[in-house]
This record gives C-alpha cells, structure tokens and sequence, in this order.
C-alpha cells in the first residue's frame, strides 16, 4: 500500500489507498441435505487521487500493479469531477467492537451440525418441505492511508444462518425464510427455526383477500423490505443535493407520525456493519435521520458533503468504486403497542411479511408496490390463513404521516436493520378474485 | 503469455491425478471502465482490474470450491477443494458427460468499447445528458457506462483447456423530474456484447425518455385490479424471463418431486402460438458465448413449443440427474462464484398478430411499455413497467404511472391470447440469482397480449 501511496504522491496532490482483504467459508446445504462448502479468499485495493484538483480512480481485485494502477487513476482524473473535500488527517477513532476470534475457530464440523439442526427441526414440523440453508463465517480487514498522514485499519468478524424452506402442494408454493448475523458466533439455530416454524403455522391455510384498503402491519421483514428502501435513497445526501428527494427542503418539518423515529448508527457493538470510521477515514457516528416525526439530517460522504457545503457523517462506504453516501445500520425506535394487541385491534386486515419485487417502482418518489409472497389475513383480532396473488400499493410517505402504532419489541433483519412491527391504518390492497 | 495463461498450463493434466469424481478450475482476468453521470457533469470515471480463480471438485455428489486472487500455492487449493467436496459428500455423483474440447475464443467487434479512449466515450455521454438537460422540468439525471473485458481459462480433469475472451457493454440512463415533492423517474437500459455502436445515436429515444418522465408527473395513477394488458417487446421480454424463465431452470426442479411433476415434459403452459426459446448459441447478443462455465458448448433450446413444455435449462449435475441433455447454462458471473443454471439470451418467438388488431377490441385494458425490474418467487412473478397507458374502445388514450404486474405463472401464460409480429431483443438487463447479480442477459418478445392480469395501483 505504501509503494502505491507514494508512486501516487509523484503525480497527484492528494492520494488514498484503501485495501479490503476477506477469508469466507460457508456451508450450504440443498434439498434438506448437505451439498456444498466453498471458501473464499480475496484482495482489494482501490487508489483515489486528486490530480488538478480533479478525483480519479483506479482498483485491482489481486496483485494490483503499482504503476499501472497509479497510471488509470491518472488517466481517469482527466474528466473526474472537482474535489470538494481533503482527505482526512491522522485523528483518533472510537472503539468500535467487531472483532470475535472465536468465529473463525468454528469448526465446520460445527457450521454442518448447526444446519442439520435447523433443518431437523422444520422438516420434523412440516414433512415434505424443502430446506436450504446457508451457515458462514468470515474475517474482512480494512486499511486506508492517505497523503496527509490519515490511516485506519480495523477488523470485522461475520458469522451468519439462513434457513429458506419451500413446501408446493399442487400448484401452491409456500416460501419461508429466515436469517442471522452477528460479529459473534451464533452458538445456536433455534431463534430461526422456530422463526420458520411460526410461519407454517401460520400459513396452513389459504385466507381470501378483498380488494380495497385495509389495515396493515408490516412486520420487522416488512418494514425492512417495503418501507426502508424508499427512505434510504430519500435521506441519501446525494439525491438530497440533486433535489431528487421528497425530503430535501423539509428539515425541521413534522412530515411523519410523531412516534416515528429512525436514524444511522455505524458505532453499535458486535454488528457487521459498523466500524469506527467510514471507507475514508471519517469518525462514524450514530446520525439522527428522523426526530419525532420531523425530518432531522441526512447521510453524507465527504464529496457530497463538500458539495452541500456542510460535514461528512461518515457513510462513505464502498461498493464499485468510489465512495458514496450509505447507511451503515438503520434503526426505528420502538414504540409502545405489543404485536399480539396489533392483530387484537383490527378486525380486518393484513399482516406483510415477505414483499416480492417492492423496490421496483418510483422509490425516489416513496412508491411502493408488490406481490406478497408472505402475508396473512386477520380477522376479528385472529390470524385466519395466508393470502395470494395480492398486491399491496402505497407511498411510504402517506403511509407514516399517521401510524396506528409501533411496536414494542425490535429486532435485526439481516446486517442492516433493527426495526419493530409498525401498524398502519390504511393501505391499497389488488387481489385476484 | 499472462499469468492465467502460465498457471492454466501448470494445471493441464495435473487435475485428473487428485481423488475426486470431477474437478475444474477457472482462471480469469478482467478489465473495466465505469462512468457516471450525476446531474450535470460527469461524477466519476473509474477503471477496475481483476485476476483470481477458482478450483471446484465434486465427491460423491458433494461440491467443493474454492476462489483466489492469489496464484500461489495451486496444489493445497485444489486439495482444499477436494477436501471439501469430500466433507459434504455421502452419495453418487451424478454428472453429464462432455467430451473435453480444447478451443480459443476471441471476439471481433465493429466498434470495440475497450479500444475507445475514454475521451471519446465521453462525447457521446455528455450529449445524452445535455440531451436529459434540455427538457424543462428535468431535475436530475443518472447515467452508468460500464464496459468490461474478460479472458478466462478453463482447465478440467477430463482434459478440457477452454480460452474464452469475452466483452461488454451497459448503459443505464435515468431521468429524473420533480414537481410538488413528488419525483417520477424514466430510465433507459441499453447494453451489447462489447459494441460500443448499439449505445451510439440514442439521442431521440432519451429525449423521448425524459419528456416522459415530466408527462408522468401529472399523469394519474391506475386503478388497481385486473386487466387485459398489452406488453411492448422490451417488457413482454422481462415477463417471459420472469415468469417462465426462471422456472425453467433445472435446479430448483431437479431434485424436488412436486416441481417435476408441475414441470412435465408434455405439459400445456399456453396456447398453440406459443413458442419460448433460450440459448447462448442464438449469436450476437448479450447473453451469447460459445461455451459455458462448465465447458459445455452452448445450445438453443426450446422450452415451450406450441405451447406444451419441451426443454428446460441445465448445468451438467441437474441433466444427468433428470436424464437429460446438458444444454450449456451453467455460468458464473467471475471467477469468486461456482456456475449456477442461468438464462442467457430469452425470447417468445414471433407470430402474425399486428399491433393496430391486438388492441382493436379491447374495451378498457393498460398498455405497458419498457420496464424497470422484475422478479419471481416462480410460483408468482411481479415486473414493473417503465411507461404505461390505459386502452379505451380500441384506442391507446391516457397516460398512467407506471405499473406494477403480477401474476402466477402456471395461469399467466395460458392467459396470453395474441401474439405479435414484431420480435424486439432487450438487450439492457442483468439477471440477479444466489448473489451472482448483475449477469449480462437479453430478452425479448413481440407486442404480447395477456388477459386477467394483475394491476397494482391506486
């Protein structure tokens, strides 16, 4: 990295050299049995440079070429656009916990008895259904050094389970599934089996739906799936710069349900997805998204940042190439409404587990639309059957303006969100009758 | 002579002396250029390398795998790949047999992406975004321009030595209009196997784009329901591809007794006009290639002829499990994934319906145009439409938001009552499967007419 560094410093004003390096083994199982075991190693180093006050970039996956990468970077400065920020200087970064070494010392022996567990478990509830499952473990490094002496470097452990069941009784497919990831080991798989055994139950029978407005409560997936997307790219610093963000000129604005509130932590203990600095080296921090309600800051990079005339928050993270605003871990504050009252209160309704094909639609507008895979009919406060072939619609931000309630009890839903169940008075229902 | 080249000879005749039933490594490296356009200027140009590869066995039915970006140390990787498959493994193995070709593949382009200087790629995307920018009401814009070049070796224990270059191009444009605090969004997705032509001279289709997009933002929204519903070409691809392609592929039906049974050879899925094609030996498009991923030359295979199901798509494991022929889908998008059963190049073919007579009679439906995504749980598949009208007495009248379609596949295709003469490839799409997203793809079909299909909206 060094040698990169300074074959960069040659040419350019300023330059940064981020390396990310991961060791991944999972096992997989397919038709209730054990199939596959992969494991990954790789290598990736991207350099940034400002160069005539312009960014260009260069990365390798592998040996990366010192002067080759110093060249494309170079090359690609030429119609970069203009630097709106320097990179960060030495500073001191909080302890943020993401390292466990007892997880790359599980035995696969271990990860193989964990996914025949779970699978034991849901086929002896429900013969005849078909398990596949997924157990991994994973060591990530990251380290950035840039020209004006900045450097960090930290370490994540990952280990995660899955369980996806499918059951088809003539043309009828039933999909369940469920999911963990923790920085720790996960020592155990009842929490999902049994997550994937109350679906079954749940879903034994098949519940007629009519077409029109009904109240729904979005489960912890369902929120996750259906309602984040839209807020995400809606409290993106970019798309708040570009003026392509319904939220852009509301700060302070009341424009959702006075219980609502939701913000970006990337300093939590123990979760994959935090880290004590973003993917330049800028101090994470825990950013309040929405405050009662009222629409309170949005998620920057340092180049948007500098663009916006305000600070980086510390969500320049990676994907393909150059930073970009990110969240880390979104959280929704619990609220006080137990989920057994939610169902309790409605007479008819809907509860949504499992959208297909929600982030489809006008996400930048707040639209939402999709076929639930997963969802069940309430009626007189009882769970009566799952629904089909029915489509919910609605916009995200008429949909929180007024909740009926949120939950109490919160949980993570993949590396990304920690959400309750939320309770919302009305939402548009197509179904085939 | 570059290192995959060195470390594929290396591997030629050493992997038939390690124990196990089958074994094959891959060794690629890649190039790539990326550009992005965010609002008025270009936001980031960028270039990517990439070299690793990856070794995979098979042991009594069980598969190890291994990837890497590091050459060293070849003969512990494969015997950590054998080790592994032999973990997993407590059954027979069931593999198609392929006689091991030795072959060298490289392509020749008109206008070959990689050989343009960025400068010159750059032209053509300021002019589409200047385009975007001179429509009023325009807020923003997106535009993506990724070109890739690929070379991969692939070496197997039967004595298979396979150099593949492979090439290509995607562009994604976005027009984004905003009015009220509501924003409405029309995107373009164009892409080719390395012709940087099929990208060049779209100036009128995205004025066409953006000025739809600001019609959009006073257009009402559907009435959510069932509907007869005409599909453009582009969108009647991603329908076919959602809704019958996926279910097509052999993994999800070979080793589940239900699914074989839904899925028997012989079957009617739709009406006698029905034809389904998939192949990556249909040329020239951008799921094309002369061999997959697992060294199996590719095919063009029916899936549904006159209606009744004749074929499905297969990797070597699922075709000797079902006793069929291995038809050449097995592919991994790089090196860090094992092959999986995917789609490549998918299509409805052609019949003699017009436009102006499919819609002629219907009284009230929704004309859907162009598209945005589209998924499948196999049973229900949803996909979303770029541009949608409604249909009034015969007659295209006023717009609507776009829409969302869904339906379930075993009803849907038989509910397909017209189709049209006019077979157009959609050759912008990337298919997403077991993380391995976005595999470059085509799609395509004629104007299609669906009836009982499910509309989401208001």
């Amino acid at each position: 990295m060094e040698e990169i560094l300074a074959r960069a410093r040659k040419v350019a004003e300023q330059a940064e050299v981020y390396m990310s390096t991961a060791e991944q083994t999972r096992v997989q199982f397919e038709t209730n049995r054990l199939k596959h075991m992969q494991t990954k190693q790789s290598t990736h180093v991207t350099l940034r440079i400002i160069k005539d006050g312009k960014i260009g970039y260069a990365s390798s996956e592998g040996a990366a070429d010192p002067l080759a990468l110093v060249r494309m970077a170079v090359e690609t400065a030429q119609f970069g656009q203009e630097a709106k920020f320097d990179f960060p200087s030495a500073g001191s970064y909080p302890e943020v916990a993401t390292f466990d070494r007892r997880v790359e010392a599980v035995p696969i022996e271990e990860m193989a008895r964990l996914g025949e567990e779970m699978i034991d478990a849901v086929t002896g509830h429900t013969p005849g259904i078909l398990c596949e499952s997924e157990i991994a473990k994973a060591v990530v490094t990251t380290s950035l050094i840039n020209s004006r002496g900045g450097q960090a470097s930290h370490k994540t452990t990952v280990f995660s389970m899955g369980l996806d069941g499918n059951l088809i009784r003539g043309t009828d497919m039933l999909f369940v599934w469920e999911g963990e990831s923790d920085c720790h080991p996960i020592m155990q798989s009842k929490t999902i089996s049994s997550a994937v055994i109350k679906q079954l139950e749940l879903a034994k029978t098949i519940a007629l739906v009519p077409s029109r407005p009904l109240p729904v409560i979005f489960t912890p997936s369902g929120v996750a799936s259906t309602l984040l997307p839209p807020l995400m790219s809606a409290f993106n610093g970019k798309m708040v710069l570009e003026g392509a963000s319904p939220v852009a000129k509301r700060v302070g604005e009341r424009i959702f349900d006075a219980s609502f509130s939701l913000w970006d932590d990337a300093t939590l203990s123990y979760r994959p997805s935090s880290r004590p600095c973003d993917d330049e080296g800028v101090t994470s921090q825990r950013t309040a998204l929405v405050e009662q309600g009222r629409v309170a800051h949005f998620l920057y990079d340092l180049q948007t940042a500098g663009l916006a005339n305000t600070r980086s928050t510390g969500n320049g993270i990676r994907r393909n190439g150059l930073p970009a605003p990110s969240a880390a871990a979104l959280v929704i504050a619990t609220g006080k409404l137990s989920y057994d009252n939610m169902v309790k209160d409605m007479k008819e309704g809907v509860i949504v587990e499992h959208l297909l094909g929600a982030g489809q639609g006008n996400v930048l507008g707040g639209d939402f639309s999709g076929n639930v895979l997963l969802g069940y009919k309430v009626e007189n406060g009882k769970v009566v059957g799952r629904i089909k072939n029915a489509i919910i619609s609605g916009n995200v931000y008429q949909l929180l303006k007024q909740v009926n309630g949120i939950g109490s009890e919160s949980r993570w839903v993949g590396s990304m969100v920690n959400c309750p169940h939320l309770y919302c008075p009305s939402v548009s229902i197509a179904a085939k009758g | 002579m570059s290192q995959i080249d060195d470390v594929g000879h290396e591997l030629t005749g050493l992997l038939k002396y390690f124990d196990a039933d089958y074994i094959e490594a891959h060794l690629e490296e890649r190039q790539v250029s990326r550009i992005v356009y965010r609002g008025k200027k270009l936001e980031s140009a960028g270039r990517e390398t990439a070299i690793g590869g990856n070794v995979r066995a098979l042991v009594n039915g069980g598969w190890g795998f291994v990837s890497f970006n590091s050459f060293d140390k070849m003969l512990d990787k494969i015997e950590m790949a054998v080790g592994q498959a032999r973990f997993t493994g407590k059954e027979e193995s069931k593999l198609a047999e392929v006689p091991p070709r030795v072959d060298r593949v490289r392509r020749r382009v008109a206008r070959n992406a990689i050989k343009i200087p960025l400068a010159e790629k750059k032209v053509t995307l300021d002019e589409y975004n200047e385009v975007i920018w001179s429509t009023p009401k325009i807020q923003t814009s997106i535009i993506g321009y990724g070109d890739s070049h690929k070379r991969t070796i692939y070496v197997n224990s039967a004595g298979s030595y396979l150099d593949q270059e492979r090439l290509d191009v995607t562009l994604r444009l976005a027009a984004i209009a905003s009015a009220n605090g509501d924003v409405q969004q029309v995107s373009l997705s164009l892409g080719s196997t390395g012709d940087f032509g099929a990208i060049e001279g779209l100036h009128s289709k995205v004025k066409e784009a953006a000025e739809n997009a600001v019609r959009m933002l006073s257009a009402p929204q559907v009435k959510g329901g069932e509907y007869t519903v005409v599909l453009d070409p582009v969108l009647a691809g991603v329908f076919t591809h959602e809704a019958f392609g996926h279910l097509s592929e052999s993994d999800f039906v070979y080793e589940n007794d239900r699914m074989r049974e839904l899925m028997v050879l012989g079957k009617q899925f739709g009406g006698p006009e029905l034809n389904i094609v998939d192949g990556a030996a249909v040329s020239g498009l951008r799921g094309s290639f002369k061999y997959d991923d697992e060294g199996v030359p590719a095919t063009k295979t029916y899936l549904i002829r006159e209606g009744k199901l004749v074929g499905r798509l297969h990797s070597r494991e699922t075709a000797a499990k079902m006793g069929e022929a291995p038809t050449g889908n097995a592919r991994s998008i790089d090196y860090s994934y094992p092959p999986i059963v995917r789609m490549t190049n998918t299509y409805i073919e052609p019949r003699n319906v017009s436009f102006g007579d499919m819609i002629a009679d219907i009284e009230e439906g929704v004309y859907a145009r162009n598209w945005y995504g589209g998924m499948t749980s196999m049973e229900q598949f949803t996909f979303s439409a770029g541009e949608a009208y409604m249909i009034r007495n015969g007659k295209i009248v006023e717009q609507v938001r776009p829409v969302m379609l869904s339906g379930n596949v075993f009803t849907t295709l038989m509910n397909i009552d017209a189709i049209g003469n006019d077979l157009d490839m959609n050759q912008g799409g990337g298919c997403g499967k077991g993380g391995q997203s976005p595999l470059p793809v085509s799609n395509g079909s004629p104007h299609i007419r669906i009836r009982h299909c499910l509309v989401g909206g208001k």
